[in-house]
Order: structure tokens, then C-alpha cells, then sequence
């Protein structure tokens, strides 16, 4: 294994673990308000939040290119505040894995809460404990297998994240070529051996984190007394 | 204790209810068929509900109009029919859940352990102990919170006719022993009259009756407890069977 796939490797998962890490916080606080509050739009942010599980990931890459590249508004404020470029660079990446993880996260978390029975929040505020407390102590200890499924499923679906990537960062070689992009350049070039590689590297990881994750789904079985 | 509550409206079962009446005492019951309105009534005192008009506890506004205090701030203990234990606490967490502070060793947490026969169970996982067991971690967690009221949701239901003993004498005992005074919502006649000096009969949200149980429901105070009796009929309900018959 050359020094270039093993760094394709390691920035794949590096860059998949930071895009899940930038999402969850984001992910989870939505799905808190939806899944325990009734507000004004929340169908039409729940539809948003949900759309790049739809549109093609090309599709969402350019949205993302529009929105953080140099003459986007995120990008553009990135780039006068910090002189930080979001785009072809390997910050595009996580951010690309971010965005493409994040309906997942929602959807996942979002589940995980509302399997919460809502009686024992109740319960606790009527014993004292504030909205964080409540939080902490009942919703989260109790909703953590199911939380942590959808994280492996988010990192599962980053670690094979394609088209918003190549809209976003594109491919550079040395920069921002993740496995699925090196995938892509071997059957492109006609490097078999390479493609076939990568195409293992690709089954595996997918295969473990999605076990992983069904495991942890079985845990998440409502906890209720008998 | 006195609680008021003066022209409180909240949605129930796709209607809206309004409550104007006062409790006093310090044990008094909701009754009534289901869908009544006891839980819902319970659920607004306790801020668990949204709702429009006035709630005061001894002279302490709890809700003006469609602004009521944060549940957390009401100091009103809640124990719901379906006791809503936190499974994935043991005994003694779920016990120390509304007093952070006090100390497992403290007089207030033993005594109260004490009472409620829970001290060899304190390391028991919630969810391994049995249905009894369960409701006296509930009762005990609710009062060790230091309540200035008690809110009881059918505190003897599925309870077969000794346990239904055993849990009203205890609730008895408690209130007396620790001055806490309880709101509960009973389907039985004979429990509310062994333990209530008042109870408010709900109909579709409507009070229809307040007063003494022996005068509201026709039962003896005196009699013998409910568990050694056949059960009471509701005054309504046999006027309702007797014209159906």
C-alpha cells in the first residue's frame, strides 16, 4: 500500500468523523424541537431537513457550492472574516459529509427521543430538575443506543459520500480525494487492481458500520417498566 | 391546604373544560367515570398542561390567566397511574431524583425509605421490582422531592384487593406522618371514603358535586374497609343501570 492510499484512508474516516461531529449538535437540537415541540414551519423545516436524502447528492453539492463557495454568503463571510476558504480545499470535505449526514442524524435522533416516553420528562420537571437536568438525566441516558445508531448510520453514509464531495471539494489528488473519489479516478484511468481495492475497502466499512449500527438499533428497544 | 382554581379551561378530549371549584383538606379525591376530566384537572395543577385562568395553593398563585409557573417551581409532587419510574435508575437514584442534595444517609431520606419498606431494595434496578414495589418508589419519590402538595393518579389501580388495602393505608399513614396533603383521583367510592375528608365528583369537566364522601357518594365513614366489602356503586351509575334494567 503506497503512501497515497493510506492517506486516502485515513482521510476518509478523519474527515467522516469530523463531518458527523460537525453535524450532531445541529442534528440533535433539531430533532429535540421536533420531536418535543409543536412551533409554526416545523413540517417545512422537517421537509428540508429531510430533502438530501432525496435530491441527488450532485444536487446538494451545488447547493453547498453556492452557499460556501468564495461568492456565497457562508463562503464569502468566511473568507472576509478569517481569509478562509470553504471550498476545493479538504475543508470541503467534512463539510460535504456534514451536510450529506445530517438528515440522517435528524431522522435517527429524532426516533431515538420520541421513544422517550414523555411522562417520565414530565415526572422529573414535577421533582425539580430544569429542562437541561431533564435532558441530561432522563432523555438522553434513556435514547443513547438508538442516538448512537444514527451516528454510526451517519458516519456510515460519509464514509461513502460521492457526488456533493466531487461538487464541493472536487478531486484533488494529495487534498481531497476520499475513497469513493480514488474509486472513482481508478475506473476511470482502467486501474483495476486499485478500483477493486477500494471497492473492498468500501464493502468493508460499510458492512461494519451498518452492522454496528442495527446492533446498537436492537438496544434502543423502548425502555419501559413492566 | 386550599386550592383554588377559578375559571380554569383545558383542552380534554376534544373538548374544553372549565373548572371553578376549591379543594381543602388534607386529603381530598376527584371522581368520576373516565374521560371526566381527573387526570387532565391533576395535569394542569400540576403545570403539565397548557391552560387559561386562575390556580392558587394556599393564597400562591400558580397560574393567572395563560401565565402559570414553570412546572419545576411549583413544588407540586405528581405521582401519574402509570408511575413513570426512571427505568434506567436503581431504587435509590429514583428516590434521591427530586432531592439532588440530600444525602442517602439523611433523616429525611431514611425515614422515608423506612416507611415505605424500600431500605433493602435501595441497590434494586426500577424496573425489577414488582408492581407494589414500584408505586411505593413512586410515593416515596414524590414526597422525598418535598412537595407542598401531592398529586395521585389512581394511586390503587390494578392492584388486586390486599395491595389496594395495603397502598391506601400507607397513603394514609404518609400524610399523616410526613403533613403532606394529597389530591387523588379514585374510581372507588370505599377508598376515597377511608381516606378523603372531601371529594369533587367530575362530570365532563363540570363539578357536580363537593363535599363530604359520605355525603356526595351515600357511603358510612364508618364502614369497614373497601377491600372486605362489595364495591360501592356510584350514586349516577345506578341510576344508570336502574334504567337500563
Amino acid at each position: 500500500m503506497d503512501a497515497e492510499t493510506i492517506r486516502v484512508l485515513w482521510f476518509t474516516v478523519a474527515s467522516a468523523l469530523a463531518g458527523v461531529a460537525l453535524a450532531a449538535p445541529f442534528a440533535l437540537g433539531l430533532a429535540w424541537l421536533l420531536a418535543r415541540h409543536e412551533w409554526p414551519l416545523k413540517s417545512v423545516v422537517e421537509t428540508l431537513a429531510a430533502l438530501p436524502l432525496v435530491i441527488p447528492p450532485v444536487a446538494t453539492g451545488l447547493i453547498l457550492l453556492k452557499l460556501l463557495g468564495r461568492r456565497g454568503p457562508l463562503g464569502g463571510l468566511a473568507h472576509s472574516l478569517w481569509g478562509m476558504d470553504l471550498a476545493f480545499n479538504w475543508k470541503a470535505v467534512p463539510l460535504a459529509m456534514a451536510a450529506m449526514a445530517m438528515p440522517l442524524l435528524v431522522r435517527g435522533f429524532r426516533v431515538s427521543l420520541e421513544g422517550v416516553n414523555p411522562r417520565l420528562e414530565q415526572v422529573a420537571r414535577t421533582l425539580g430538575a430544569g429542562e437541561a437536568r431533564v435532558l441530561l438525566s432522563v432523555t438522553l441516558p434513556l435514547a443513547w443506543p438508538g442516538l448512537l445508531a444514527a451516528l454510526v448510520l451517519g458516519l456510515a453514509r460519509s464514509l461513502g459520500e460521492f457526488g456533493a464531495t466531487v461538487i464541493l471539494a472536487g478531486n484533488i489528488p494529495g487534498q481531497t480525494t476520499t475513497i469513493s473519489l480514488a474509486l472513482y479516478r481508478a475506473i476511470e484511468l482502467g486501474h483495476d487492481q486499485e478500483a477493486l481495492f477500494f471497492l473492498a475497502v468500501c464493502l468493508a466499512l460499510a458492512f461494519g458500520t451498518l452492522a454496528l449500527s442495527e446492533h446498537l438499533a436492537r438496544l434502543m428497544v423502548r425502555r419501559e417498566l413492566p | 391546604m386550599k386550592l383554588e382554581l377559578e375559571d380554569l379551561r383545558v383542552a380534554c378530549h376534544g373538548f374544553e373544560t372549565c373548572y371553578t371549584l376549591a379543594l381543602e383538606g388534607r386529603a381530598t379525591a376527584l371522581y368520576g367515570p373516565s374521560g371526566a376530566g381527573k387526570t387532565t384537572l391533576l395535569e394542569a395543577v400540576a403545570g403539565l398542561r397548557p391552560c387559561r385562568g386562575r390556580i392558587a395553593l394556599d393564597g400562591v398563585l400558580l397560574q393567572e390567566d395563560d401565565r402559570g409557573l414553570p412546572t419545576r417551581a411549583r413544588g407540586i409532587g405528581y405521582v401519574p397511574q402509570d408511575l413513570a419510574l426512571f427505568p434506567h435508575l436503581d431504587v435509590q437514584d429514583n428516590l434521591r431524583y427530586g432531592a439532588p442534595g440530600r444525602a442517602a444517609a439523611g433523616p429525611g431520606f431514611s425515614e422515608v425509605a423506612e416507611a415505605l419498606g424500600l431500605l433493602p431494595l435501595l441497590q434494586a434496578p426500577a424496573i425489577s421490582l414488582s408492581g407494589g414495589e414500584q408505586r411505593r418508589v413512586a410515593l416515596g419519590r414524590a414526597l422525598l422531592a418535598g412537595p407542598r402538595l401531592l398529586l395521585l393518579d389512581e394511586p390503587t389501580a390494578n392492584l388486586d384487593h390486599a395491595l389496594k388495602a395495603q397502598v391506601a393505608e400507607l397513603l394514609k399513614d404518609l400524610s399523616q406522618r410526613f403533613a403532606v396533603p394529597f389530591i387523588l383521583v379514585s374510581h372507588d367510592a370505599q377508598e376515597i371514603n377511608l381516606l378523603c375528608q372531601q371529594v369533587a365528583c367530575l362530570e365532563q369537566g363540570r363539578c357536580v358535586a363537593l363535599g363530604r364522601p359520605s355525603q356526595v357518594l351515600g357511603l358510612d365513614r364508618s364502614a369497614a374497609p373497601f377491600h372486605a366489602q362489595p364495591r360501592a356503586k356510584v350514586p349516577a351509575l345506578t341510576a344508570w343501570l336502574d334504567a337500563m334494567c
